[in-house]
């Protein structure tokens, strides 16, 4: 939960009080219920679990039920001011699509995502097993995610997709890591734009 | 987490239609006018001292005001959407004052086309005057006037009945907090409306119509009527709720090479529409495809949904079923991005249910758990 927070406290900080906000992947809607009570956002969130529908509906939370794997048609260019996917990335198949779908209908994307180039990890793939951490809870058998990206991997797509990264800041549970995050950090959270042209 | 306080749900027990007279005239969208009229209605549960509980149910095509309960010493008398009404259920009647009316040129009591046209001493039969959605809003809210409604807590509707909950946030922003548009789309597609003008081609052309005057004859076009809800049952299920339900299954195990019922389905349909023409008025459901044809609140918009929506003040459910391709899931996203491109709060559920557009009337355990999620929420 505390390093949640902390993932919580970061996005905060990128937005400004009453923007539009979606957020893909959005769970129970906590991110943004906390978005709209410290940033009054006008927050929507994008949802396919048919039980966290409900949850989205219990908080209050606008939650719209779709696949993101089809992208976001429907919702207008520019719409957004920013577009977020917490901890979800990892999990969708078309990782270019949504991308650029974010930067689409968002004037900036948020990502966040855990690093699998993290030490821990590493250790636990010489030591001949998947990596299980608290940032990634799964078996390998069981897991949700299909993409296993690092940090470094992350900044050359989005070098080679013409994605600008704003901001970047990376993790170990909730201490910032400066020095060698794609060693360090566990997890790493970007803000992103659009080229100019 | 909350503390999931579950009780039993029951139904509003034994209930009593009521009636409202309304002296003063309804100019109606067509241009014509009812001088006078009566809706008939039910309630359920208590308007509280704040009259801020009180929740619309607007219903569809065959639809009533009797939306929930019984009626005294009648079996199977239970409202069509029993299970959505009642206490513990999701639309709580221990929380929420509930209304059901039967709109106008209905055949269940309210003012239609068999009452008697003033004018004539007769019944009104095809000079009836036709009736939209948005006359049969203004309607409802004469009624919400009398009963001392100013705002409702909510405005809930399946099908037809979602566009009128729609309507309602546009005609009445500040008399709506919260609409609940369930299986239902911004405006009628051609192939909808083509279902719809082959059920009035069926009535329209029973010799025993009569131009609409068939009381006066003392027939009724009974076999055009059963046919228009032929064609619309096959609508209303999915390709796989029927073949699940009926298959290829016989009568007589073998083909008999006859036109009397030999597939199941047959027997089905035939027995559903006889069932229909015998209770249901052909004229009511004439005006009532073609209220559903004429709805498009984007027209005097040029067809900008986002545009017409502009003076919606309500919150938004919005919910499809997979399988409903005569109300499909992609109409009801019509109506979710263009609320949100209004920056309307709106909330769209689309349920795994395998019964076609018939789903929103079953009680569906994601579904339920949506619209109770939704409905626990709305503050009076």
């Amino acid at each position: 939960m505390s390093y949640q927070r902390y993932d919580y406290d970061v996005i905060a900080n990128w937005i400004e009080p009453g923007e539009r906000v979606l957020d893909l992947g959005c769970g129970d809607g906590s991110l943004l219920r906390h978005l709209s009570t410290v940033r009054q956002v006008r927050g929507y969130g994008v949802e396919n679990d048919p039980e966290r529908i409900v949850a989205c509906a219990r908080n209050g939370i606008n939650v719209i039920q779709i696949d993101m794997e089809q992208g976001l048609a429907g919702f207008d260019d520019g719409f957004f001011d920013h577009v977020i996917m917490s901890l979800s990335l990892q999990a969708m198949r078309n990782t270019q699509g949504i991308l650029a779908e974010m930067l689409r209908v968002g004037r900036e994307a948020v990502v966040s995502f855990p690093n699998f180039a993290y030490w821990r990890h590493r250790q636990a793939i010489l030591n001949g097993r998947m990596p299980v951490s608290k940032n990634l809870p799964y078996q390998w058998y069981d897991t949700p995610n299909v993409r296993f990206f690092t940090i470094a991997d992350f900044d050359a797509l989005c070098e080679q997709e013409g994605i600008v990264i704003h901001e970047r800041l990376a993790f170990d549970e909730d201490k910032v890591i400066v020095d060698e995050p794609n060693f360090l950090a566990s997890v790493a959270l970007y803000r992103l734009g659009r080229a100019e042209g | 987490m909350h503390a999931q306080t579950q009780c039993a749900a029951e139904s509003v027990g034994v209930v009593e239609p009521q009636r409202a007279h309304f002296d003063a005239p309804l100019a109606l969208k067509s241009g014509g006018t009812l001088p006078a009229y009566d809706l008939v209605y039910e309630t359920y549960g208590t308007l509280n001292a704040a009259r801020n509980n009180a929740v619309l149910v607007c219903h569809a095509l065959s639809g009533s005001h009797h939306v929930a309960g019984t009626y005294a010493g009648k079996k199977n008398s239970e409202g069509w959407w029993d299970n959505l009404v009642g206490p513990g259920k999701p639309l709580d009647t221990r929380k929420f004052f509930v209304i059901g009316v039967n709109n106008l040129g209905g055949c269940y009591g309210s003012t239609g086309p068999n009452s008697i046209n003033p004018a004539t001493g007769k019944p009104w039969g095809a000079d009836f005057p036709f009736v939209t959605v948005e006359d049969w809003v203004d309607a409802q809210a004469r009624l919400a006037d009398r009963l001392g409604i100013q705002r409702f807590a909510a405005v809930v509707g399946g099908s037809l009945g979602g566009m009128q909950a729609l309507s309602w946030t546009l005609q009445y922003p500040d008399r709506v907090a919260h609409a609940l548009v369930i299986a239902s789309a911004p405006k009628l597609t051609a192939q909808n409306i083509a279902f719809n003008e082959v059920a009035r081609q069926a009535i329209l052309k029973d010799p025993e119509f009569h131009g609409g005057h068939y009381y006066e004859h003392g027939v009724v076009p009974t076999r055009g009527l059963a046919l228009a809800r032929m064609v619309g049952h096959i609508t209303y299920l999915s390709d796989d709720s029927m073949d699940q339900k009926f298959g290829r299954s016989l009568r007589h195990d073998k083909p008999v090479f006859s036109y009397d019922v030999e597939f199941e389905i047959e027997s089905y349909l035939r027995y559903q529409g006889d069932k229909f023409a015998g209770y249901f008025d052909a004229n009511t459901y004439l005006l009532t495809t073609k209220a559903l044809d004429y709805y498009d609140p984007a027209f005097d918009y040029d067809g900008d949904l986002v545009a017409a929506l502009g003076r919606a003040k309500a919150d938004y459910l919005v919910v499809s079923f997979t399988t409903d391709w005569r109300f499909a899931p992609s109409r009801s996203r019509e109506i979710v991005y263009a609320l949100m491109h209004s920056d309307r709060r709106v909330s769209y559920a689309e349920i795994d249910c395998p019964a076609g557009h018939d789903s929103f009337l079953l009680d569906d355990a994601q579904y339920h758990a949506v619209l109770r999620a939704y409905i626990d929420n709305i503050e009076i």
